[in-house]
């Protein structure tokens, strides 16, 4: 073969590559459209039938009467998620400002790895852990000294599981939020006599503020996800709850515990796919919005 | 003088706080491994990782959990193979074939980084719908769909994140002995292939330990699939089913099961650390 058809074969052969790679790119962008859409096409006939609104605010679940009212499980999902939100949120936000400012090279050494084996536990092994330790707790420790009766597979239970759940995310969400901060602007508070936690609280956090918001949000999102973990120990009775010790039936749960039996009752499968396009469009914009906020913040503190 | 007492008083007290937070989250680590030990290691055998389950293994007689064991790295060697297949393209077109600034490689950062938060039981019932489409019943090749689609995103983005570091002039250097850019990702490949490896490694963690995007889809069975269209039985839902199982002996199982996939999940946590410690010292 003589050069200049070799050459031509090479320029061929980038041109398909090229185009191939392009084409697989865009593709992939399709993807979050398909996924919607083709959630959307399945749950249409339960839309035609009642209003969203309806449907939203319903207290009822009752599938073999035609009835379907997502209230209960919407109020549980918030429930957990903001049990959850409570608990690790300050755990997380003082430990990130110690490992980011306090803590020694060293520590961090040792303190990150394990941040990353426990974002690694799959939620079934947390589960398993709630079903173990914080279930039993709750239901013979915690709740005597404020209710009746529970059984422990509550609200609580689903949110403290949560929490170390979503602890990881955050935390190295909020390190690399303080990390992107200008060393200069610590100096400067410092130089003028303010202590450590001064500068913390009146500098590092107020400038790094849109940022944790970002995360938070972020972990929210996937707290109102978590599927398995949660409907291991939330009890799953279609109540909204009325306190923290009370079972929750979280969307997600609702989810997963029901899809055998969707196919033979009429509209369920509908019922259970609006559920999951409601998840994937409430996380799709959590997400898209927080992450469009960290990548601003990043290009900002970059200068 | 008052003013300086006060807040070195807030000082101290807020460190204190602080490290006891960090002190909390890495005591619950340790418990959340304790406890799946303590429960899990008695109820261990060799049965467990070797046999199949029995007649009567639901009522709490003989047999082991090997078909979630394999049906589990089934699904997730298929779907890493597949996941590779689709986003090793992707990750290099963004990188080496569009300007640094590119919008569309924005993007397409930004769009993986939003599919990596959507929760897995929505990649569930998108498989599933899929799958109903396709006319496929739940089985092997369906699960490795869903999870494939799981995964891409954590490939994509955590391989992304070592070729973007890939120095500017390596890729200069390549061009300018004259190679075409399809030639030059041989060179480029060669850099991040500790990326591959840790973004393989976290992959497959996430693909062996979830539950809920293989609920719907790869079906659950006591055998071990030969063909790619029969159910498959996932260490996930092997704890899942059988801890809802009224009989002792049946939740001891789910223990095991649990600790044998954690003890999986750790190995690959750490083994993903030392690769890509072992690699980056190489690193220019």
């Amino acid at each position: 073969m003589d050069k200049i058809q070799y050459n031509k074969y090479r320029q061929i052969k980038e041109l398909v590559f090229r185009n191939s790679m392009l084409f697989m790119t865009v593709i992939s962008l399709s993807f979050a459209v398909v996924i919607g859409i083709s959630l959307y096409y399945k749950s249409v006939p339960i839309l035609d039938q009642h209003s969203l609104w309806d449907l939203l605010t319903g207290e009822n679940w009752k599938p073999l009467k035609g009835e379907f009212g997502f209230f209960p499980f919407i109020m549980g999902t918030l429930w957990v998620t903001g049990i959850a939100i409570i608990i690790s949120l300050p755990l997380c936000l003082l430990s990130a400002i110690y490992l980011s400012e306090y803590a020694h090279p060293y520590l961090k050494k040792i303190v990150f790895p394990m941040i990353d084996v426990l974002a690694g536990i799959p939620p079934v092994v947390y589960g398993v852990w709630g079903i173990l330790v914080v279930v039993p707790f709750i239901s013979t420790t915690l709740a005597p000294h404020f209710v009746e009766f529970s059984t422990g597979y509550s609200v609580l239970a689903g949110g403290i599981v949560l929490a170390i759940m979503i602890i990881p995310l955050m935390i190295s969400v909020f390190v690399e939020i303080f990390a992107a901060l200008p060393g200069g602007l610590r100096e400067a508070s410092l130089s003028l006599g303010a202590t450590n936690w001064q500068t913390i609280k009146k500098v590092v956090l107020r400038k790094s503020f849109p940022g944790l918001a970002a995360a938070v949000v972020l972990a929210i999102s996937r707290a109102f996800g978590e599927t398995i973990a949660v409907l291991m120990v939330c009890g799953n009775v279609s109540i909204s709850p009325k306190s923290v010790f009370d079972p929750a039936y979280p969307l997600p749960a609702l989810l997963a515990n029901n899809y055998g039996e969707m196919m033979s009752i009429p509209m369920y499968d509908a019922a259970l796919m609006l559920s999951a396009l409601l998840l994937f469009v409430i996380i799709l914009a959590f997400n898209a919005i927080s992450r469009l906020v960290l990548i601003r913040i990043e290009k900002n503190f970059a200068l | 003088m008052k003013h300086v007492r006060i807040k070195r008083l807030e000082e101290r007290i807020f460190k204190t706080l602080m490290m006891a937070a960090t002190l909390i989250i890495m005591i619950s680590l340790f418990m959340i491994i304790v406890a799946v030990v303590k429960r899990g290691l008695p109820a261990m055998s060799w049965d467990m990782v070797s046999k199949i389950p029995g007649g009567g293994f639901y009522i709490g007689k003989e047999g082991g959990l090997l078909n979630a064991i394999v049906g589990s790295l089934y699904i997730v060697i298929g779907s890493i193979f597949l996941g590779l297949l689709f986003s090793l393209p992707i990750v290099l077109y963004i990188n080496l074939y569009l300007p640094e600034k590119s919008r569309l490689a924005q993007f397409t950062r930004l769009s993986f980084d939003v599919l990596f938060g959507i929760p897995s039981i929505v990649y569930g019932a998108f498989g599933f719908t899929l799958m109903v489409y396709l006319g496929l019943r739940s089985s092997l090749l369906a699960g490795i769909l869903t999870v494939t689609i799981l995964i891409i995103p954590i490939l994509i983005r955590s391989i992304d994140e070592v070729m973007r570091r890939v120095p500017k002039e390596m890729k200069d250097a390549a061009l300018s002995l004259g190679a075409t850019r399809s030639e030059m990702i041989r060179v480029i490949l060669r850099q991040v292939v500790p990326g591959i490896i840790t973004a393989v490694l976290l992959s497959v963690g996430r693909g062996i330990g979830d539950a809920a995007s293989v609920l719907f889809t790869a079906g659950y069975t006591d055998s071990i699939p030969t063909s790619l269209g029969q159910p498959v039985a996932t260490l996930p839902l092997a704890i899942f089913f059988q801890l809802s199982s009224p009989i002792a002996e049946v939740q001891d199982r789910a223990y095991a099961a649990a600790l044998i996939l954690t003890f999986i999940v750790l190995i690959l946590s750490l083994s993903g650390r030392y690769y890509s410690r072992k690699f980056s010292k190489n690193k220019i």
